[in-house]
């Protein structure tokens, strides 16, 4: 029988929250660095390039001890953060900022390609008709580049589930407060006679995995036929 | 009135371009990579110039002295590209709307319905632009720059990539948008037929420089005779007044000063005016009117000069009315005629060459 326990349910729960927080946090960030490097001429270009894709490259637990140095109780912006209110460190907040970072790289990538595959002229053509720079944004480029928009957070929120090693060394691993599926799975192979658990959280991540790819390749198809009714 | 003097370096591509227009429409004509779309592109404020200004109508759109540079967005300057730029996720009404939310509410002159109608675009307005055929698009195009309220309204070969049959459609259209809208106009195309039709002053650009400005008539005149070689691209351009039409036969009469000509189809109303373009391969010289031959438009002028290149002569007559008209012959008939300068001649047209002729495609080097 297929039956989730509460421990089970609380992860996948907490996972679903992280995951969609974590998304929704790193989306405007996204979306202004995917359109900056898709359209924007400034120096640094290539080192902001660089900085965004590092999450991608570097071992997950090399991330999550950056974040622990950066924003943990002890991190260098540590002490800030708990002075305006924000404690990060083994809070479910802190799992998802640390899954934003790990999701960011993939959001951009697919923003940036979408913003790219945007006519230019038709931001051009927006601007002869009295649309100033932020107007033409929101009127023509973001409305053409939305199905990448879609495509980058279902990446991330995808990438979001699956996080285990920059959460695990940021945030620990606490049942019911950063324990995610992942960590849960981890755990369960751990002890003696949580291979059925861990089954079960398996099969459920598959399940959450599928679900959002084919809704990515959905929205993919959307885009490319709006591309192709530009010709 | 339309003042335009600007300099622009584009990597070895020198653009050096100045002119003023009083009057409603500029067209700008050249070969491609001769810099128009560039002189376009810096009056709609795309690019900016290293020197020099432009202003229509005591406001400056750039001055480089001055430090003004107005963006695009403020200019008001209508765009019609070659290639529609229609917004692919808009509907064409959405489409037709988009420039007039811009304009201040005082400037929405232009009347939504007029333009529906002029433009014969009414039931197309639900439509995604992926739905309009290449004609209809082009059409939009002209109704969304149109109904932004400009100040002027910029044409980048709005033509190009059109067939013939959607090029007299639309060029029509583009004609009574002149007369009815009073909107000033700045055209660019390498096509002369267009040019011609449509302009009050034609700015003739090479290389980056302006080669003739002018009335259609004296500018093809003046840019023809500084090719010696090529006869076939040489061109005169009249203006006639249409005298009626003969419904029998479907002609329409022209009336020259120096005599008529016979068109095939139709030119406008009678009493209207109208440009013809002649090709020189196209008229045969006489010293007297021919009256057994199948020629029925015939002019009468004064030869004004005789330029000779190999076997073959150019003749360039003047006619009344300060019309010139190119004719080339082989340089014995010009002699067994005992054509020199000054001598009467008459000019025969094949109206048959001149149907074609006026729609025709024909470049000035």
């Amino acid at each position: 029988m297929f039956h989730l326990n509460a421990a089970e349910w609380t992860a996948i729960w907490l996972s679903l929250r992280i995951a969609i927080v974590a998304t929704l946090i790193s989306l405007p960030f996204g979306i202004a660095a995917a359109y900056a490097l898709a359209r924007g001429r400034f120096p640094g270009k290539s080192l902001l390039n660089g900085i965004i894709h590092l999450p991608l490259v570097l071992p997950p637990v090399v991330t999550g001890f950056l974040l622990l140095m950066l924003l943990g109780r002890r991190g260098a912006l540590g002490p800030f953060l708990a002075s305006i209110g924000i404690v990060l460190s083994f809070r479910w907040t802190g799992a998802a900022v640390a899954c934003a970072v790990m999701g960011f790289p993939l959001m951009v990538r697919a923003m940036r390609l979408s913003f790219e595959a945007v006519d230019r002229r038709l931001e051009l053509a927006a601007g002869t008709l009295g649309a100033s720079g932020p107007w033409r944004f929101f009127l023509v480029s973001l409305p053409l580049a939305f199905p990448g928009i879609i495509v980058g957070s279902i990446l991330a929120f995808a990438k979001a589930l699956g996080e285990f090693g920059a959460t695990i060394t940021f945030v620990s691993n606490i049942p019911g407060e950063t324990q995610t599926i992942s960590a849960a799975i981890y755990t369960y192979t751990q002890v003696p006679g949580g291979d059925e658990s861990a089954l079960r959280l398996t099969i459920v991540a598959i399940v959450i995995a599928l679900a959002a790819l084919f809704a990515s390749e959905i929205f993919q198809k959307m885009g490319e036929k709006r591309i192709a009714s530009l010709e | 009135m339309l003042e335009v003097n600007v300099a622009l370096k584009v990597g070895s591509f020198q653009l050096e371009v100045a002119f003023q227009n009083q009057k409603t429409f500029t067209a700008l004509f050249g070969q491609s990579g001769s810099g128009k779309s560039l002189t376009l592109n810096l009056i709609s404020g795309l690019i900016r110039p290293n020197e020099g200004f432009i202003r229509l109508d005591g406001v400056t759109f750039v001055d480089i002295n001055e430090g003004i540079f107005e963006p695009m967005h403020r200019r008001r300057v209508g765009v019609v590209f070659q290639d529609s730029n229609l917004f692919p996720h808009m509907s064409v009404r959405q489409n037709l709307l988009f420039g007039r939310w811009f304009a201040p509410k005082g400037d929405r002159r232009i009347d939504f319905d007029q333009v529906i109608e002029v433009l014969g675009i009414g039931k197309l307005l639900k439509r995604p632009p992926s739905r309009l055929s290449g004609g209809e698009r082009q059409r939009v195009a002209i109704g969304r720059a149109l109904l932004s309220c400009p100040r002027l309204l910029l044409f980048d070969e709005p033509m190009a990539a059109l067939d013939m049959e959607r090029k007299l459609e639309i060029l029509p259209l583009i004609e009574r948008i002149r007369d009815e809208f009073r909107v000033p106009m700045v055209y660019v195309s390498h096509a002369i037929e267009e040019v011609v039709r449509l302009a009050d002053l034609i700015v003739v650009i090479d290389a980056g420089k302006v080669k003739a400005i002018g009335g259609p008539g004296e500018v093809f005149s003046a840019a023809s005779a500084q090719s010696e070689e090529a006869r076939f691209d040489r061109s005169s351009v009249l203006t006639v007044r249409v005298a009626g039409e003969n419904a029998r036969y479907g002609l329409t009469e022209l009336k020259h000063s120096s005599g008529v000509i016979w068109l095939g189809g139709a030119a406008g109303p009678a009493g209207s005016e109208a440009r013809v373009i002649i090709k020189a391969t196209d008229v045969v010289l006489a010293n007297e009117p021919a009256h057994r031959t199948s020629v029925r438009s015939v002019l009468q002028g004064k030869v004004l000069s005789i330029h000779d290149s190999g076997p073959f002569a150019m003749v360039e007559i003047a006619l009344a009315g300060d019309n010139h008209l190119f004719a080339a012959a082989t340089r014995q008939a010009v002699d067994e005629l005992g054509l020199q300068k000054g001598c009467d001649v008459f000019a025969l047209i094949k109206t048959a060459a001149l149907d074609e002729a006026k729609i025709a495609p024909a470049h000035v080097s």
